[in-house]
């Protein structure tokens, strides 16, 4: 089932700089989907129009049967609750404990504490981190704070999940864990799951949907377990 | 339910950011200090001027003295007369040896200087206290009443209501002054103050969007962030305006200088003026935080 389309989308700065070029893209629901592409190819404006942080300049971007293209701003934080967002630099509060980091995406939607505790606890289970409730960002490793991350990102099971280079900052054997997490949450919990990298390694080795970008354009979309490893 | 828990959330980050940007908090707490303060004394001094005056009014009375040339008969014309005319209450004829009487009783220098007047030679005149239905057409009265025939002279206090009122008045026009004055620069106060709240959070601002926050619960804790600044900065005012209200009435006994210029009593009046005064401290607050969320708060 089609879960995701991009039609025909270009999407140009205000400055002038064009990030896509008349894309068009099909995910399916269940999917688990890379996208690659050289620095500036355009991986990262491809995931903001998907969450409604850019709009395109023409075309159709439709997610779940909305017309995301067409949300209106007061609106846009409908379409963020569907969405788990995960980036390099992880994003939590440095203020706040890891429990508290990831109640915070429930509490700003008004949740109580009573329905609040067993989805966090179940969120920190499922990314491995149950022991460390009390600990600070600052006291966990690269690698256990983007696991955070995704707990704060899978706690409101979003039938999407998107990761922007997750694993940038992390080294090779992090980066291979955080990717399996994503596989397994991916398997279990049948969220769909996109992600931008540009670690090849990985890509080779998971033998998943992948769509290479170039210079803004669509350079291949490769079905599962097509990729081989080419130089861009 | 998911409102007063956002509003909850609010109030208890607000109080927290208080504390985290204390210098400029302070600045904006005091500034609402003295505006509320101001606007407290305002309210009281207005509130008694008003009650006293219309007191004042209340007690309004027109004296017409009757010409001594007057007999029985035009005396009973003139009462007819003056009962006709329509914004006339009452008349209270008062005979002049009773004025005689009155002033001998009221003072000792006059016993003496009286004692020796009789009936033909009392050199007072008969009167006639005039109570009117509308104080504001008193003047008008006073004239027509003037102008019939047997009556000499016609007084009434006017002047000096007048005059306390135009006195007033002009205190009235400077505390208003004042008032404008601090409440603009108390709004730029509250507006920095929050604009520095919504820089130092910028980082959770982004985080709220990205897991999906509504506009609303974005921008709430910044608006009852204002509204606690403005709660805050009224607390001092209203101590200061309940207690000293409290202790001028009863060092005054309840009343200023004479026995016509007569306090409000402080009870409920202190406390429905502390009211107004809290909910001006938290309106301004929340226009200030509202200005500065939708100045630096683009969502
Ligand atoms: N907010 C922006 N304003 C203007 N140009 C942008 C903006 N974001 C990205 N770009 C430009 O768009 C192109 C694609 O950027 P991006 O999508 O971030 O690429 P990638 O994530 O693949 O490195 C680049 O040339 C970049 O400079
Ligand atoms: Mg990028």
């Amino acid at each position: 089932m089609e879960f995701i389309r991009f039609k025909n989308v270009t999407k140009k700065y205000k400055n002038g700089v064009v990030a896509l070029y008349d894309l068009n893209i099909s995910i399916e629901k269940g999917d688990f989907c890379f996208v690659i592409g050289g620095s500036g190819s355009g991986k990262s404006t491809f995931t903001k129009l998907l969450y409604r942080e850019e709009k395109p300049t023409k075309g159709e971007i439709i997610l779940g049967g909305l017309k995301v293209n067409k949300l209106r701003n007061s609106n846009v934080y409908k379409l963020r609750r569907k969405l788990g967002i995960v980036f390099q630099d992880y994003r939590l509060l440095p203020k706040a404990n890891v429990y508290e980091n990831v109640a915070f995406a429930l509490e700003v939607m008004g949740e109580s504490k009573k329905e609040i505790r067993p989805k966090v606890l179940k969120a920190l289970e499922l990314v491995g981190l149950k022991s460390k409730l009390r600990d600070y960002p600052d006291d966990l490793s690269g690698g256990q704070q983007q696991r955070v991350a995704i707990a704060r990102a899978i706690v409101n099971d979003p039938k999407l999940l998107i990761c922007d280079e997750p694993t940038g900052n992390l080294d090779p054997v992090m980066s291979m864990e955080i990717v399996e997490l994503l596989a397994d949450i991916n398997k279990k919990v049948g969220t769909t799951v996109i992600m931008v990298t540009h670690d090849k390694e990985i890509v080779n080795n998971m033998k998943k949907h992948v769509i290479a970008l170039k210079d803004g354009h669509l350079y291949k979309d490769y079905k599962e377990g097509e990729y081989i490893d080419e130089i861009l | 339910m998911k409102f007063f828990r956002l509003l909850g959330r609010s109030v208890r980050d607000a109080f927290k950011s208080v504390g985290r940007n204390f210098a400029l908090s302070l600045a904006s707490i005091s500034c609402i200090v003295v505006t509320l303060t101001i606007i407290a004394l305002s309210i009281i001094i207005s509130y008694n001027v008003n009650n006293f005056s219309e007191e004042l009014k209340k007690d309004l009375t027109i004296v017409a003295f009757v010409s001594n040339e007057a007999d029985e008969t035009d005396l009973d014309k003139a009462k007819k007369e003056i009962e006709a005319i329509g914004n006339v209450e009452s008349v209270t004829f008062k005979d002049k040896s009773e004025i005689m009487k009155e002033m001998m009783d009221e003072d000792d220098a006059f016993k003496t200087a009286m004692g020796e007047w009789d009936a033909e030679s009392n050199p007072l005149q008969h009167t006639y206290l005039i109570k009117v239905k509308d104080i504001e057409k008193i003047g008008e009265t006073a004239t027509t009443i003037k102008n019939l025939t047997n009556i000499d002279v016609v007084k009434y206090g006017e002047g000096m209501v007048d005059q306390l009122v135009t006195v007033f008045k002009v205190i009235q026009k400077v505390a208003i002054v004042a008032v404008v004055a601090l409440v603009l620069m108390t709004l730029f106060l509250i507006v920095n103050t929050i604009k520095l709240t919504i820089f130092s959070r910028k980082r959770e601002i982004s985080i709220m969007r990205l897991v999906g926050a509504s506009n609303f619960a974005i921008k709430l804790p910044f608006v009852v962030e204002g509204m606690v600044l403005g709660f805050i900065g009224s607390i001092i005012p209203v101590f200061v305006m309940i207690y000293g209200y409290y202790s001028l009435y009863n060092y005054f006994g309840g009343k200023l200088f004479t026995d016509l210029i007569k306090l409000v009593k402080p009870e409920p009046f202190i406390y429905f003026a502390s009211i107004i005064v809290m909910v001006i401290g938290i309106l301004v607050g929340m226009f200030g935080s509202g200005r500065a969320v939708r100045k630096y708060l683009k969502v």
